[in-house]
């Protein structure tokens, strides 16, 4: 298993492919904090991170179906992916080398924005003046958004042999699960399900951990999600 | 030490792929499978893989079944698929390093079997090349280093020489022969010569079925019978040719007659009487060459 997790991870390093996504990412976030004047920082004038927060998700639902859309599609359509079926591994670990490639890529693109924190703390006046809690409470739900999109992405990607179809799997059900219900929750005749709905939906747990208070049925919402994603795409690509 | 097939049978949609496929192949066997193309040889062998499950039927490996226990049989079985699939951006040891990873290998004894297989497949000169800058003979040296780099006690090809130039062909032909001292291997090919050449048994396969199993040398010799082709410018009778043996038009054309024989001079001699007698015209008489080919047609076109 530790082969394949980083022949995943180096995979992603040894193309121009993986730098771009992850270029992309960083620029794209930077000018959202920093530059644009509807949401910088600086303009806000509050010392918090707000923007980071609420826009790294609409970022994440385009960079992380990047990441992950090759990673069955293509061994499928080489044909590599009968090499890794009959070597020993079994399907479960195979899943769970990428999955966890997958994850570390997404850890790997977050931490430059500890950077920011950095930053936000020294511009603080006086310096320092920052809700800790709320930022590593929001960056622990980035994380875990990250982490759950990955597991969508994995199981996009078993959809289907092209990776851009994948690619459009994964976006579709990444922003479903994170806007969608949400956006729905509005409507007149879902009001009946509208807490159901909510409570459905990604976007609900992350703003209770961006309070800063990590609660564990927030956790085992983001922990059952993963392991539905994960189990669907072991039932797809199991032996027929 | 051994590869058994136990009446495999798989349907894809409405057409049966496999139809109780059985076969046996011994340690220090070299079994050539063989059969038209779609005849079912790569899904009987994704099935010995595991790669693919069979609707009935099992395969064992040394006793174990693939149904039963897929991680345990893929460690003792190395395999070649069809195409060759290779990840294109690794170089060769970069290759051979995660597929000796996947089977649990690593550090010095990995290394060690590395390079041991690249001077056995005759890797030397293109080792530092990445997979994708080698030719096509290269890239199949690669797959079979892949397919061994466990030491397994089975090896599966499939299809291990297409594409292939003369040249190449009897170096990668040479190789087989070598790995296959002590080890079962099953290779599955449509050229007869490779079959000729290298195997010691053969199974034809066509249509799902298994429509002939023996050893290399008792299909040649098929019980001492000769064919004998006949053709003459008159329409022929098969009761003429009854007594010499047993006759058949050909192509379904009466003025051509194949004749399988003991013994090739007297048949003739008598042909030609019979020809007398009946006042023909002969065109031609051949002895067909009892090769693999012929046989491999006579299985398969009917």
């Amino acid at each position: 298993m530790r082969a394949l997790y980083w022949k995943e991870v180096n995979a992603f390093f040894s193309n121009v492919s993986g730098y771009l996504i992850l270029g992309v990412f960083l620029v794209s976030l930077g000018l959202i904090v920093w530059v644009f004047p509807d949401t910088a920082v600086m303009e806000y004038g509050f010392a918090d991170l707000e923007p980071l927060f609420v826009y790294t998700p609409y970022v994440f639902t385009f960079l992380i179906p990047a990441i992950t859309m090759k990673m069955i599609a293509e061994e499928r359509k080489t044909g590599t992916w009968e090499l890794l079926m009959t070597s020993p591994l079994g399907t479960l670990k195979i899943i769970l080398a990428k999955y966890l490639a997958a994850v570390t890529l997404i850890f790997v693109a977050l931490m430059p924005t500890l950077v920011y924190y950095y930053s936000v703390v020294q511009l603080g006046d006086p310096v320092g003046n920052i809700d800790h809690a709320g930022f590593f409470g929001s960056w622990i739900g980035l994380l875990f958004i990250g982490a759950v999109f990955a597991s969508i992405g994995i199981f996009s990607s078993a959809l289907t042999s092209h990776q851009i179809v994948a690619f459009i799997w994964g976006i579709f059900i990444s922003f479903l699960l994170y806007f969608g219900l949400t956006a729905l929750v509005q409507l007149q005749m879902m009001s009946p399900f509208a807490l159901f709905l909510e409570e459905m939906s990604i976007s609900y747990h992350y703003q209770s951990l961006s309070r800063g208070v990590i609660e564990s049925h927030n956790l085992a919402y983001f922990l059952s999600v993963i392991v539905l994603m994960l189990g669907l795409t072991g039932i797809l690509i199991r032996r027929r | 030490m051994s590869l058994q097939i136990n009446s495999l049978t798989k349907t894809y949609g409405q057409q049966k792929a496999l139809d109780q496929v059985s076969f046996v192949a011994e340690k220090g066997e070299v079994l050539g499978f063989l059969g038209p193309n779609g005849a079912g040889k790569s899904t009987t062998m994704k099935i010995a893989t595991g790669f693919l499950l069979p609707d009935a039927g099992d395969v064992l490996v040394n006793g174990i079944s693939v149904l039963d226990s897929p991680k345990e049989v893929s460690k003792m079985i190395g395999y070649l698929p069809e195409h060759n699939p290779l990840y294109l951006d690794m170089y060769i040891r970069e290759f051979l390093n995660f597929i000796g990873g996947l089977y649990g290998m690593r550090g010095k004894s990995l290394n060690a079997r590395i390079e041991e297989l690249i001077s056995l497949c005759g890797l030397e000169l293109e080792a530092n090349k990445k997979i994708q800058q080698l030719s096509k003979g290269y890239r199949q040296r690669v797959g079979l280093a892949k397919a061994l780099i466990h030491d397994p006690e089975v090896i599966i090809l499939d299809e291990p020489t297409t594409g292939l130039d003369p040249n190449q062909l009897v170096e990668i032909r040479k190789l087989i022969k070598n790995v296959s001292v002590d080890k079962t291997l099953i290779l599955s090919t449509h050229i007869m010569q490779e079959v000729e050449a290298i195997c010691d048994k053969v199974v034809i396969i066509n249509r799902g079925k298994i429509v002939a199993s023996d050893l290399l040398k008792n299909l040649k010799s098929d019980g001492g019978k000769n064919i004998l082709l006949l053709e003459t410018e008159e329409p022929l009778e098969l009761e003429w040719f009854a007594h010499l043996g047993e006759a058949a038009f050909v192509q379904n054309k009466k003025q051509s007659i194949s004749l399988s024989v003991g013994d090739a001079v007297i048949a003739r001699k008598e042909l030609l009487q019979i020809l007398q007698q009946k006042s023909l015209t002969l065109v031609s008489i051949q002895q067909k060459e009892k090769n693999l080919e012929s046989i491999f047609h006579q299985i398969t076109q009917n």
